[in-house]
């Protein structure tokens, strides 16, 4: 009898290995960004794919869930070019300034960086790492440190492209910035794409990442972000794409004092879906908004992770997620809200909501609080349930038909988180987004 | 032909017999009353008309018009023209009274083959009929009933029911948390409803809102059963004498 000791790596993770040994020489980056580089390969070589053993991991098992790794994707071709034309038209009309990304690699002619207003600089990912930027070597994988994450240590590894953003001190950005990511190619690939923010001190922006996919890809695709001292910064991300696809990301935020950050995270796609966020508090008299909406139908899985460090004291922090599950689907939310010694004053709240359409439907939810202050508001809050008999009956008997109850009472549900999202536009283009899936529902 | 005949009617709740052979004929333009003691079945007389689930129908029909309404759905009855005034009208946080006015509206006005109404259309009707219920509009732009008092869901009611125009409304409890100013508007909303072509059936424990809304015939429920029908002036006997008498007879009769 020969009993194991160690676990044997998957097939997966052997791939994932291999694919950064043969391509490491071509993936974009100076000496630094190839110790980085070294490094996160090295962690991931120990840690390897998350599985349900680790904890945060344990509703999302990836090593089960992701079967065999997808090769790395290549440079797209013009037909997936083509495709990503009309890639993020989720957002609506809402008048945004393009920065397009067609597997994973940035695509100038499909973007618009022509008359940037002052004090915002945009440069490729790829560029970036290659060229030696300074805020590479100063901020690239620091903005909030996680060293046991594997999906984030094989992003550090595998990078190959994104956006990075710098909007100087005191500058406002009149049109918010559209990160498109379009995953267009015909061939199911592995998609690594890393982008990193910086808003300076008193700045003003808006961000939407926007992933779309064609294929049965496997995306992993990480943002840091920094939000500096009395900044005003709003970021949504929209997920969606078929249901074979697998999309894991990692949202690292550090927000400094007086400042207002709103995040806002819609899921209406994807087979898999993992968005990590880890929040940092590091200046007092923050307000912090993090909200989400998913909606989920047939073996969708959507994990929707959060850790938010209050590491200052007299910072605000409210998370308001809801999620509509149908036929076999099902929803993971776990948020860990972490206040520091000596941050007293500090106010968290979380509140998360499940509405199962159907009986096979499973929500899973893990509220975590670590308190390490003793002058602080911290609750937290979840329900799920089915939907309530009572007000479809009444909504039925004013002559509603039994469709368009339901729908009016999920669109309600779905509304206190997505009320949340202060550009009007934007929120009516979702709304609509909701209200289509709820129309492909009944039909 | 009445408008609404109820013959024979049995009902359970969660295996509970609470109607046992209930008859009533109701003709277009008549107010009737319904009245009796708790537990007599008058809220499932108005929940199982408007199809409520868990309200079982087990012998006996709900002719409206002639046609028996109870294998259909709720919105159907609607749109047939039969509307409930909820004894407790409920709240829906999310959805604005404004959207759910209209979604109503328009959903019946689909069924019966008519146009939906454009919006200044739409606005100008439930500006008027807020305003005679003395409805402030911007309260309509809330969640359905979130935040009302008990006078407003109330009037709240009367306002759906003026804008759909049913032909046969069914009020249960209406009187029930006004005080009576609240009680004065919405019986005067009720009275200029009543027309020859539309009948009520007021549901009531008290005989007081009686005084506002004058009925042509009273009833008196008991038991699941109609156990006695008379004029206006029953109401007034029954407010004088209780319902001890019936109960009574209800207990011997079934």
């Amino acid at each position: 009898m020969n009993a194991e000791v160690r676990s044997v790596k998957t097939h997966a993770e052997q791939a994932l290995s291999e694919a950064y040994q043969a391509s490491k020489a071509k993936l974009p980056g100076d000496r630094k960004v190839v110790a980085l580089r070294e490094a996160a390969a090295a962690r991931f070589e120990a840690i390897g794919l998350p599985n349900r053993r680790v904890e945060e991991w344990k509703y999302t098992d990836l090593r089960a869930l992701i079967g065999e790794a997808k090769p790395l994707a290549g440079t797209p071709d013009a037909a997936s070019i083509a495709r990503a034309m009309t890639a993020g038209h989720l957002i609506g009309d809402m008048d945004a300034r393009r920065v397009v990304f067609v597997d994973g690699i940035f695509v100038p002619e499909l973007s618009d960086l022509t008359g940037l207003s002052p004090g915002l600089t945009i440069r490729s990912m790829a560029e970036a790492l290659a060229a030696g930027d300074p805020l590479i070597a100063d901020r690239l994988g620091k903005v909030v440190p996680s060293d046991s994450e594997g999906v984030f240590a094989l992003n550090t590894a595998l990078m190959r492209d994104g956006a990075l953003i710098h909007v100087a001190k005191g500058a406002t950005l009149e049109r918010p910035i559209h990160l498109v990511f379009a995953a267009t190619s015909d061939k199911p690939a592995s998609v690594f794409t890393r982008s990193l923010v910086v808003i300076e001190q008193g700045a003003r922006a808006m961000l939407v990442e926007s992933h779309d996919a064609s294929a049965a890809h496997q995306v992993n695709s990480a943002l840091e972000l920094v939000v500096g001292d009395k900044a005003h910064v709003d970021h949504i991300k929209i997920t969606s794409g078929p249901a074979n696809l697998v999309h894991v990301s990692s949202l690292m935020v550090a927000v400094g004092a007086n400042a207002r950050f709103n995040d806002f995270a819609f899921n209406i796609g994807g087979g898999v879906v993992r968005n990590q966020t880890f929040i940092r508090f590091d200046g007092e008299g923050t307000l912090a908004g993090l909200r989400g909406a998913s909606l989920l139908k047939g073996k969708q899985h959507v994990d929707s992770t959060l850790v938010v460090d209050h590491k200052a004291g007299g910072c605000q922090s409210r998370e308001v997620f809801a999620t509509v599950l149908d036929d076999e689907s099902r929803g993971v939310f776990q948020g860990k809200i972490v206040v520091r010694p000596h941050a007293q004053q500090t106010d968290a709240r979380m509140m998360t909501r499940a509405l199962l359409l159907s009986d096979e439907a499973e929500a899973d939810n893990k509220p975590e609080l670590e308190i390490f202050a003793d002058d602080v508001q911290c609750g937290h809050g979840a329900t799920s349930g089915a939907l309530d008999q009572d007000l479809k009956f009444y909504l039925m008997a004013r002559g509603i038909p039994e469709v368009e109850a339901e729908a009016l009472l999920v669109q309600a549900f779905v509304g206190e988180a997505i009320e949340g999202i202060e550009h009007a536009g934007l929120r009516d283009a979702l709304m609509e987004r909701v209200v289509g899936w709820l129309r492909a529902r009944g039909s | 032909m009445p408008m609404l005949e109820v013959k024979n009617l049995h009902v359970t709740v969660d295996g509970k017999q609470i109607l046992k052979g209930l008859d009533l004929t109701v003709n277009k333009g008549e107010v009737h009353a319904i009245m009796g003691p708790n537990g007599s079945g008058k809220s499932t007389l108005a929940y199982v008309m408007a199809g409520k689930p868990g309200y079982e129908a087990t012998e006996g029909q709900v002719l409206l018009d002639g046609e028996d309404i109870l294998a259909m759905q709720s919105d159907e009855r609607a749109a047939k023209g039969l509307f409930l005034a909820f004894q407790y009208p409920l709240e829906i946080p999310g959805v604005a009274t404004m959207t759910f006015l209209r979604t109503a509206l328009n959903a019946q006005r689909k069924k019966r083959g008519q146009a939906e109404l454009s919006t200044p259309e739409f606005l100008k009707l439930v500006r008027e009929a807020a305003g005679k219920l003395e409805i402030d509009t911007e309260m309509l732009r809330r969640g359905v009933n979130v935040g009302f008092s008990g006078g407003e869901k109330k009037r709240n009611e009367i306002l759906q029911m003026a804008l759909l125009q049913p032909r046969l409304c069914v009020l249960d409890e209406t009187d029930s948390g006004l005080d009576i100013d609240a009680l004065k508007i919405v019986s005067d909303g009720v009275n200029r409803l009543r027309s020859p072509d539309r009948a009520m059936v007021v549901i009531t424990h008290y005989q007081r809102l009686l005084d506002h809304i004058v009925p042509d015939v009273v009833h008196v429920l008991s038991h699941g059963r109609i156990v006695k029908t008379g004029g206006k002036e029953l109401a007034h006997e029954l407010e004088a004498k209780g319902y001890a008498q019936y109960q009574e007879e209800g207990v011997l009769a079934s």
